[in-house]
């Protein structure tokens, strides 16, 4: 286990020291600054409508509807992170020759392997939770509306993170950087659409788009993660105010099936094996 | 004794091209060894096997008793490839403290200065990798190879980004490693260099050793040179045990010896002629 961790202690030293995060940090502000902007503005908007008796409770929608957004975004910003950390765990690294110093000491593939998702997986989890928490304070502060879940949202976006970050040391295997890069995004949005299959799927009551939503959910189960971290924010919401929100943009939102988070777990393990499996087999 | 590096009937392929083909190589504890060859002769990939960073598809190799790429053959070599990067954000010094972590190595400060100071980059502990030249960063890659006293250090390519005064250390370097009784396998196109300090040389080609032993047993003689009050006379293929019977031939029919030399071909022609001219 030591060998896991001095790679793991490693790669964050990396990654926190490479400029991709001193960009991310940037575009990061950026966005929460842009962010806490929009949610001022769509609150005092809302808010000019208010007046006569409440059918739905306008700062659930609103708060709900925009933090949601900020959640894809969010999730977006933990993905370009996830794959820019791990693209060339390996096949890249080992093309540029920085691999092979490491692979000669006498520490195994599969702790080298580990240590650099661990890393990685570290980093981009507590991102992505340091950045939904924030969005989460720009919110209650600028609307005055708090998610009915706090914390459960969070972690689900992280969790969806670290399996981006599993698919992408996994891809590093088996093509270069560029390559894996490209693979990894394309996956990504395959994801998202099959999610928003599935929302199709479901106004229009298809069958055959919502077992493809659902056979993609359990293929790539980032997009289940996320989609019951949005079911989180309005997990209490009941009435017109819950069909009103089932209206907005991420209407879609699931709650998790009790398989969800073993099986998310389950499927980090069934990546890291395949990556080992190719990792162990490799000529570098 | 287990020698420190022995590769028996050692075959790679890659696909359709066959790197390796058979070759035995076996190095000696604290030999300095040579290993030459053109272009894809399978210098690099027998060093690779060696460290277990590339599988041989037939015959085996150990080190120092253990299995090529065990943790337990792993925890004696050290390694610098011919194409190697280090992250450009570590500083030289961080970048040995790695190793020594990975290598398991106690050595701590004492162990890093004295391995910069060896490779004559003492001053540059705390540069960047990303702000060092070529040359420095194919010096601190010694140095890494160095970390955790190995006993057996395999360089590819050592020298290639060094100018007169950097190979110059090196060599000094390894006739230091050589005193210590560390194995060298080094692999270089620079034969005079090889020459100069490897006690054995190996020639492969197409994947095969071709000539092997010691720079002066592989050296072919070509003559013995005498210079006489007639002029110099050339004995074209006699040897130094010659010389001796050569001398006092030409003393016995009166002419007077200036000087002698026994000439034998350089590590060089050896080469050309091992590889056919490749």
């Amino acid at each position: 286990m030591s060998g896991v961790w001095i790679v793991m202690r490693y790669a964050v030293q990396e990654s926190l020291r490479r400029r991709v995060f001193l960009v991310v940090l940037i575009l990061t502000a950026l966005f929460l600054a842009l962010y806490g902007y929009g949610a001022w503005l769509a609150f005092r908007e809302v808010g000019k409508f208010s007046g006569g008796e409440e059918i739905v409770e306008e700062k659930v929608i609103t708060g709900s509807t925009i933090f949601g957004l900020a959640m894809f975004s969010i999730l977006f910003l933990g993905a370009v992170l996830a794959v820019f950390l791990t693209l060339s765990s390996v096949r890249g690294d080992a093309e540029r020759g920085l691999l092979q110093p490491l692979v000669v000491r006498p520490l195994g593939r599969t702790e080298l392997l580990v240590g650099r998702f661990a890393a990685a997986a570290a980093v981009c989890a507590g991102y992505v939770v340091a950045v939904y928490l924030l969005a989460m304070l720009i919110t209650g502060l600028v609307g005055g509306w708090w998610p009915d879940r706090v914390l459960e949202p969070g972690v689900a976006l992280a969790a969806a993170v670290c399996v981006i970050a599993a698919l992408t040391v996994l891809g590093s295997v088996y093509l270069s950087a560029t390559a894996n890069g490209i693979a990894v995004f394309m996956v990504f949005g395959a994801g998202l659409a099959a999610g928003l299959l599935g929302q199709i799927g479901e106004a229009l009551d298809s069958n055959s788009l919502e077992r493809i939503a659902n056979v993609s959910s359990w293929l790539l189960p980032f997009e289940a993660l996320y989609q019951s971290g949005l079911a989180g924010l309005t997990a209490d919401a009941r009435g017109f105010t819950e069909f009103a929100v089932h209206l907005g943009p991420f209407g879609g939102a699931q709650e998790a099936s009790a398989l969800l988070w073993p099986w998310a777990l389950a499927y980090v393990a069934l990546v890291g094996l395949a990556a080992r499996w190719g990792f162990m087999r490799r000529d570098l | 004794m287990s020698a420190a590096l022995a590769a028996t009937g050692l075959q790679k392929r890659y696909g359709q091209a066959e790197a390796l083909a058979g070759a035995d190589l076996r190095v000696e504890e604290g030999e300095l060894f040579g290993l030459l060859g053109p272009n894809g002769a399978g210098k690099s990939t027998l060093v690779k096997i060696a460290c277990g960073l590339v599988s041989p598809s037939a015959g085996s190799v150990e080190v120092l008793g253990a299995s090529a790429g065990s943790i337990q053959a792993r925890r004696q070599i050290g390694y610098l490839a011919e194409l190697f990067r280090f992250p450009g954000w570590l500083s030289a010094d961080e970048l040995l403290e790695l190793h020594q972590r990975l290598a398991g190595s106690a050595g701590g400060k004492a162990e890093r200065s004295e391995l910069l100071d060896l490779v004559g980059l003492g001053d540059a502990a705390a540069t960047k990798v990303e702000t060092m030249s070529k040359g420095m960063q194919q010096r601190l890659g010694i140095a890494q190879a160095l970390v955790g006293s190995p006993r057996l250090l395999m360089l590819d390519e050592p020298t290639s980004a060094l100018d007169p005064v950097g190979r110059r250390i090196v060599r000094d370097l390894l006739l230091e490693l050589k005193r210590r009784g560390v194995a060298v396998l080094l692999n270089s196109h620079l034969l005079s260099e090889i020459e100069l300090v490897c006690d054995r040389v190996a020639i492969m080609l197409a994947g095969r050793v071709v000539r092997q032993g010691a720079p002066g047993d592989l050296a072919r003689p070509r003559g013995v040179e005498v210079e006489t009050a007639a002029g110099t006379r050339l004995f074209e293929g006699a040897g130094r045990d010659e010389a001796p019977g050569i001398v006092a031939g030409l003393v016995s029919e009166g002419q007077q010896v200036f000087g002698v030399r026994v000439l034998s071909s350089t590590l060089e022609e050896t080469y050309l002629e091992a590889v056919g001219g490749e």
